[in-house]
């Protein structure tokens, strides 16, 4: 245990971090530790948790993706029609969102590896697109999401948030993926050194596609999941949580840089960030204010993190980090 | 220029790799015109060649990192044509790069796993192998588990052979795979290599170590600027002999003529015990007005630091630098540059840490004289125009961006940019490196014509026919240390090569 975390020190600071705001949060909220408290905060949380992963995946090839935003925007518009009516129809149509998320990720992939567009610009304008689509087909929020099977997904099981347990069983088999197969390898070796993964015989192009495709299923799993939450399409959820998810893998030990992080960490980063906001609101620091502690906080984590710097004896390697 | 077989398996008809005619152009420029060239099971062959042989070029071939221009390359005798690393791989033609294909950030156990190539669920039997390699060259306490970035350079050139082995290699490719670890460690990665030379595997064997190849190579071939000179079965030459091969016809009119009165003057900068971590171990040096001094040797052998302390760029070394007598601070390049202490430096790669490649040929002049307001604007733009002069800068406008001159003409920039300081100092990190004849000489007349006005010039370069035409004094380095110091008459291309690679034979040095 000791092992694992000495191993894993980024995201056992955030982890520890995370706990003390959860139980200062707690024991702020006006009406005390509940099942409903927590079921609110792990819904709010699990949306940005599933964009953070979406960053993630992005992110651990040294890329970016600005359009995760428009990408739940366009799924949770087309949830919005699909997910609804028999059981049948209801599975049916979450698989098409879903595989509208994976098609979105496709295009980005296919733009900046074979169109060697970087990937800042080419998410830029593919997320305008995506969001153009979005709100062709819903200009005003509307449609219908099934009341059971949204409830399903966001009330709780024994006393236990069913967000809680989504992020759950989606990390287990990834951190499989990640950490035991060569694909999960092959993306960790591509954002960290992608010569060293060529030359060790690594389909790079292919991997990096790849990556975007996860990060577009991601970002279609956060926009069901604002559906579940509203149960209605809305194209205008995207913007705040493009910038949200960067700042939440950062939070969570993710490097910018590529090749270093894990998606437990950029879960925890999600939710370090969704609960400091809902803390604020309960404990009295003025709402305009909140933009500043969030900042201060996000940019001590990141001094934290770059500390090592300081260390380099040759004034050159700075640049190349 | 046969090749000879010295142990190939009868089965064996064929060569295992072979290359017909293969020419590798970059632009105009051939790294390797037309080799033909073959390896064969079971035989392990040298390659050896001075800096620019083609040695690099013809690995990067062999791993499918590049493709040829022309000619083909057979593998079992069928042609083959790789389009990526992972084909090569497929093939069983296994690399260990001089820059080490490891990746940083990942673990020891998830290396070798990349270099399995398996997106699936790898097996543990991989980690096995790779861990009972890594046991049998001393490399047991490197636990898998470890990060790559945590390892020092020994470690990680272990971590790579292990990872290189356990892929069952037909053909091992070697390329300076073995140049940070001990004797005693070599010689059981040695050994590891005889016995799969014994199960048939083909070798080749990059190495600047002369003992190692004598210890290890059934033939060795000799590359000279991108060809195949000639290939022979071990024993046949000497070691001057080879040196020999691989300096071949020497060009010396590319040079201006030494002048003949030639006085140094005062010392200008002297340097007393400077030590680096373990890139810099105890360099002392002294340079005069007027002197060119030159510093040789292997890549890597910390001369590049030396000239980086220099400039101010590197923290926590110890020595004392003095110029003109007075013990000075190098706290960073502003200080180096400033007019007090007058020392330029013009860097390695002109691409990334000489020029702005966007900006204009004027302001990438301009960028030097950040932090020097004082300077007279006159004299300076009379100084700047004065050496484009000289230099025949071809350029339409010094509000053209640098980058769209020829690669002779950014160097020139990167030349004229600092000479505008008028330093008193001068430091060069191989100048001319892949740069067109013409400008060479437009720049070795320069760095004459600036030592004639008493200019002390430090010139690292990694062609030994500059350190021999051009320079008073020849350091050579080893290791992080002045190995051998040259003067006058001894400043010669067999005493030059034969330092650089620490070769201790009588007959050498009497050429």
């Amino acid at each position: 245990m000791l092992n694992y975390m000495s191993a894993n020190k980024r995201e056992t600071i955030a982890l520890s971090f995370l706990i003390v705001l959860f139980l200062g949060y707690i024991g702020t909220h006006p009406s005390g530790p509940s099942t409903y408290v927590l079921t609110i905060w792990a819904n709010q949380s699990t949306i940005l948790a599933l964009v953070a992963m979406s960053q993630f995946f992005a992110v651990i090839v040294r890329g970016l993706d600005l359009s995760v935003g428009s990408i739940m925007a366009l799924t949770n518009c087309v949830a919005s029609y699909l997910v609804i009516g028999s059981g049948f129809d209801i599975v049916f149509g979450s698989l098409v969102v879903l595989l509208v998320g994976c098609l979105c990720g496709l295009i980005n992939g296919l733009i900046i590896v074979y169109g060697r567009v970087q990937p800042i610009v080419a998410t830029l304008a593919t997320g305008a697109v995506f969001l153009g689509v979005a709100l062709l087909a819903r200009p005003t929020p509307g449609g219908e999401i099934d009341y059971d099977f949204a409830d399903a997904m966001t009330l709780d099981v024994l006393g236990i948030p069913t967000a809680l347990i989504i992020i759950a069983v989606i990390i287990g088999p990834l951190w499989m993926l990640l950490r035991r197969t060569g694909f999960g390898l092959a993306l960790y070796a591509v954002g960290s050194a992608e010569q060293a993964a060529f030359q060790s015989g690594t389909p790079v192009k292919k991997i990096k596609v790849a990556a975007y495709v996860l990060a577009g299923l991601f970002a279609g799993l956060a926009g069901s999941y604002v559906g579940f939450i509203t149960t209605t399409g809305d194209a205008g959820i995207g913007p705040n949580y493009t910038l949200n998810s960067i700042a939440a893998v950062v939070l969570g030990g993710v490097a910018l840089r590529g090749g270093v992080g894990t998606l437990v960490g950029a879960v925890i980063g999600a939710f370090i960030l969704r609960t400091i906001s809902s803390l604020m609101f309960f404990s009295g620091i003025p709402p305009l204010a909140q933009p500043f502690v969030e900042g201060a906080i996000l940019a001590t984590a990141i001094a934290i993190g770059s500390a090592n710097i300081l260390r380099v004896k040759n004034r050159l390697e700075v640049f190349g980090r | 220029m046969a090749t000879h077989q010295t142990s190939a398996p009868a089965n064996s008809s064929h060569p295992l790799i072979s290359f017909q005619n293969v020419t590798k152009l970059y632009g105009a420029t051939a790294a390797l015109s037309e080799v033909t060239f073959e390896c064969r099971a079971g035989e392990i062959r040298a390659v050896l060649g001075e800096n620019g042989a083609g040695k690099s070029t013809l690995m990067k071939l062999l791993s499918g990192v590049i493709t040829p221009s022309e000619g083909s390359i057979y593998v079992d005798g069928e042609a083959v044509r790789f389009k990526s690393p992972a084909q090569a791989k497929a093939m069983g033609i296994i690399c260990m790069f001089q820059e080490l294909s490891l990746v940083p950030d990942l673990t020891v156990r998830e290396n070798v796993l990349l270099g399995a190539g398996n997106l699936g669920i790898p097996a543990q039997s991989e980690i096995d192998v790779a861990k009972g390699y890594l046991d049998k060259i001393d490399g047991s306490h490197i636990q898998m588990n470890r990060k790559v970035s945590e390892l020092t350079l020994p470690e990680r050139q272990q971590v790579e052979i292990s990872k290189a082995l356990c892929r069952n290699p037909k053909l091992l490719i070697l390329d300076e795979a073995t140049s940070a670890l001990n004797a005693s460690v070599v010689a059981k990665v040695f050994d590891l290599i005889r016995s799969l030379k014994e199960q048939g595997t083909g070798i080749l064997f990059i190495s600047h170590r002369f003992h190692e190849v004598d210890e290890l190579a059934d033939t060795i071939s000799v590359f000279r600027n991108g060809r195949h000179i000639q290939t022979f079965e071990k024993g046949k030459l000497n070691n001057n002999e080879i040196i020999q091969l691989m300096i071949g016809q020497r060009l010396t009119e590319l040079f201006p003529p030494r002048p003949t009165d030639h006085e140094l003057g005062n010392t200008v900068l002297e340097i007393e015990n400077l030590s680096w971590g373990a890139n810099i171990r105890g360099v002392s040096l002294k340079v005069h007005e007027g002197e060119i001094l030159g510093l040789g040797g292997l890549d890597g052998q910390g001369q590049i630091n030396v000239l980086q302390a220099l400039f101010g760029l590197l923290k926590e070394q110890t020595g004392r630098v003095s110029m003109f007598g007075k013990l000075i601070k190098l706290a960073n390049p502003k200080a180096a540059k400033s007019k007090d202490i007058g020392i330029a430096f013009v860097p390695e790669d002109r691409k990334t840490e000489g020029l702005v490649l966007d900006l204009s040929i004027q302001d990438n002049i301009d960028l030097a004289r950040i932090g020097r307001s004082n300077d007279n604007k006159k004299n300076t733009e009379a100084l700047i125009s004065n050496y484009i002069e000289e230099l025949a800068l071809k350029f339409t406008s010094l509000d053209q961006s640098v980058h769209t001159l020829s690669g002779g003409n950014q160097q020139k920039v990167s030349l004229i940019k600092w000479l505008s300081l008028s330093p008193r100092c001068l430091l060069l990190a191989d100048p001319t490196r892949g740069i067109d004849v013409k400008t060479k000489t437009q720049i070795y007349s320069l760095m004459r014509k600036l030592a004639s006005e008493g200019v002390a010039i430090i010139l690292l370069s990694t062609d030994f026919e500059e350190l021999v035409n051009l320079c008073d004094q020849v350091h050579i380095y080893y290791e992080g240390k002045v190995q051998s110091v040259f003067e006058g008459e001894d400043i010669t291309p067999n005493n030059i090569i034969a330092a650089s690679l620490n070769v201790h034979d009588q007959e050498i040095g009497s050429a």
